[in-house]
């Protein structure tokens, strides 16, 4: 990045690396889109469809950060749904919205620490960690509001949210969008903080070893995660103007697919934040564009799982592919160190080491 | 690899000192599911002191009947997790083959009990084989694959079901009545749940392909340079899952009669609660079919005990969280431990 080296195959590179494809294929499918499905294009749509993006794009710049790093936050959504519950309980009780908004962010950011703690402190694995506080923190949410709605928030409230600019047809949450865009790629992609998280991708110890600390930026990004998923939560309840326990259930698989589809690599170290951006875009676009073709919502989870299976699936394919072709081109390849001296299976199998 | 197997060629190590670690060793993973029982049991007590209906023949009857699908995922999940994967996808293979079973036996009533549960079996075990060629062939974590063809499968449920539902009065009544019949008493989910239980835990136990996945799980490239077949045993190890979720969802469809598409939504993060509560390691690579399988009846029986001891349905999903939380922590210390002893073995074989 610091280096903009312009050699011919280095730019050919540039042009054909995943993200890049991903905002041609984003492109093309906008394009496509406009002509063949009926009302894709026009600007009501466009802030459905913002409003749609939003809460996936919202979790997916911190899950961005995250996966950088190598490790994953399955439970943003059931953070959405404890941040959504909380919300409706209080409104509930009669507390005003100016206090509930900052305090379900307070509660996100805790949530978040939880992760943080359990992935840094005691040193699990952040996918079996995720995996409980996703079960947990749903569970916390229908133990607070039960299976019941909370409705009627202000209206002054919900239509910030649904609004749009003046009457231009612009959303107006495209603004904190976009703000919120430009800090998390100014973060990852110019600050020392965001190189360092690459350097934590790719080698965790050797990026301690050169002085960074890892464990206090993991924690750090759980925290930040849990308060933007609780952000997203809020956004979510006015938007609907609806609290429940259920809100976003599901919603970790479409962060995560459209992560992955913006070109992170699932093994960390690897990743741009416009990639990502685009990967929300085509992702939310594309199921859009199929909800206006009368495709049920249950299944278009059937293309969200594609998609997510895809996106993980060909960068390592091509990169195979690669490696083989590289193989080829080159005929004379430096011997193997130690081409296996001893391919007999050992007659004991070690087990239960650990 | 730390437990390098003793050769024969090398200078003899203390037997005494192997043995004695050893058994410590298996004295941490034995009061690993030891824990388990003694908590089942304490609950159990507690539930039926506080309301003693809750040992009524009934209420067990129906607990186990639960606890028999249940069982039969964490069975399959357990093989998954001990090679170090995982199967996210297996709510959604119940929900499918279930469905799928339910249409058959919609459009030929006359077919037979076994039948359907071989075709439940090996419907399952294609959606295995889907998820295995994925995670051999894709190079990718499986993780990340059976989050995917758990949405994949579910939608296309959605997309076979389009809205219709089976009910108890389309399914003949004999494959009805196999869901709550049985022989001598003892109701056939029990005796398939036990069979599966009693055929993996050998299995695992005891032959040599088993234990290679424990191999798999402790050290997958040690495992690879050792001659085993890492790629051949990942792929068996989704099928065997994929198939038992399918064997699942036979079972479901019998107990209940009514099937939807949303059949075991859900479900799969109640059964790597019950995988990882019972003792295995997300880690990969240690614990047992039947600490799967205890967990799994630790996990309905809390489902069933909680209305009894007058609290909230609602609090069911968020101890499941926890639970998973406690039990991954607990396998850190239990770890931390066996790695400990195993030091304190090397440093005996110095000596």
């Amino acid at each position: 990045m610091s280096s903009p080296d312009l050699s011919p195959r280095r730019l050919l590179g540039r042009l054909t690396s995943w993200d890049a494809a991903i905002i041609g294929v984003l492109i093309l499918f906008v394009i496509i889109a406009s002509f063949t499905v009926d009302n894709f294009a026009s600007s009501r749509n466009f802030s459905f469809l913002v409003l749609d993006l939003a809460p996936i794009a919202l979790m997916a710049l911190p899950m961005t950060l995250i996966i950088v790093t190598g490790e994953i936050d399955l439970s943003v959504a059931s953070t959405l749904g404890l941040a959504s519950a909380v919300m409706g309980a209080m409104w509930e009780g009669g507390l005003p919205i100016e206090t509930i908004i900052p305090v379900c962010v307070l509660l996100g950011a805790v949530l978040g620490a939880v992760n943080g703690t359990f992935v840094t402190v005691f040193g699990l694995p952040s996918l079996a960690v995720t995996i409980g506080t996703l079960a947990l923190y749903r569970g916390l949410a229908f133990v607070v509001l039960g299976d019941r709605a909370v409705a009627e928030f202000p209206a002054s409230y919900t239509d910030l949210v649904t609004g749009r600019i003046g009457d231009t047809g612009i959303p107006l949450l495209l603004i904190p969008l976009v703000v919120l865009g430009l800090v998390f790629a100014v973060v990852l992609h110019v600050t020392p903080f965001g190189r360092s998280l690459f350097a934590i991708g790719a080698n965790a110890e050797a990026a301690r070893f050169s002085g960074t600390r890892v464990t206090r930026v993991k924690f750090w990004l759980y925290v930040v995660s849990g308060a933007v998923a609780a952000l997203a939560g809020v956004l979510w309840t006015l938007r609907y103007s609806s609290a429940r326990a259920d809100n976003g259930t599901g919603l970790e698989l479409a962060v995560v697919a459209a992560v992955l589809l913006g070109g992170v690599s699932i093994f960390g170290g690897r990743g741009t934040l416009w990639g990502v951006i685009a990967g929300a875009l085509l992702l939310t676009s594309l199921q859009n564009a199929l909800r206006l073709a009368d495709v049920s919502n249950e299944a278009l989870s059937v293309v969200t799982g594609l998609l997510l299976i895809v996106s993980v699936l060909a960068p390592n394919l091509a990169s195979n592919s690669h490696a083989a072709l590289r193989r080829r081109r080159r005929p004379d390849p430096p011997p193997p160190a130690s081409p296996n001296p001893d391919p007999a299976p050992s007659p004991t199998p070690a087990v239960r080491s650990s | 690899m730390t437990t390098a197997p003793p050769t024969s060629t090398g200078p003899a190590p203390s037997v005494e000192h192997d043995k004695a670690a050893e058994s410590r060793v298996g004295l941490i993973l034995r009061a690993r599911e030891l824990g388990i029982v003694l908590a089942l049991a304490a609950l159990v007590v507690v539930t039926a002191v506080v309301n003693p209906r809750f040992l009524s023949g009934q209420s067990i009857r129906d607990l186990v009947l639960a606890a028999a699908i249940i069982v039969v995922l964490a069975v399959g999940q357990a093989v998954v997790v001990i090679t170090r994967n995982i199967d996210l996808s297996v709510g959604s293979v119940l929900g499918l083959s279930a469905f799928a079973v339910g249409s058959l036996l919609q459009a030929a009533p006359g077919v037979p009990v076994v039948v359907a549960l071989l075709v439940g079996l090996a419907f399952g075990a294609v959606c295995g084989l889907v998820n295995g060629v994925l995670v051999r062939f894709g190079n990718v974590p499986a993780l990340v694959v059976t989050l995917g063809t758990l949405y994949v499968y579910r939608g296309i449920g959605f997309f076979w079901a389009g809205g219709q539902q089976i009910n108890a009065d389309k399914l003949p009544p004999g494959f009805l009545a196999f869901g709550t019949a049985g022989v001598l008493g003892v109701p056939w989910l029990i005796i398939i749940a036990l069979v599966v239980v009693l055929v993996a835990g050998l299995y695992l136990r005891t032959y040599r392909s088993g234990r290679e996945l424990y191999a798999m799980g402790s050290n997958p490239e040690a495992a690879r340079l050792a001659g085993i077949p890492v790629g051949r045993r990942t792929l068996a190890a989704f099928v065997v899952s994929g198939a038992l979720a399918g064997l699942a969802g036979v079972l479901f469809a019998a107990r209940f009669g009514t099937i939807d598409a949303s059949a075991g939504t859900g479900m799969e993060l109640n059964v790597v609660a019950a995988v990882v509560v019972g003792g295995v390691a997300v880690f990969g690579g240690s614990g047992t079919i039947w600490g799967a399988a205890i967990g799994a009846l630790l996990l309905t029986t809390i489902g069933s005990a909680l209305p009894v001891l007058g609290i909230d349905q609602f609090w069911q999903q968020a101890i499941v969280g926890a639970l998973i939380l406690l039990a991954i922590g607990t396998d850190r210390v239990v770890a931390a431990r066996i790695a400990a002893s195993l030091r304190r073995r090397e440093s005996h074989v110095v000596s």
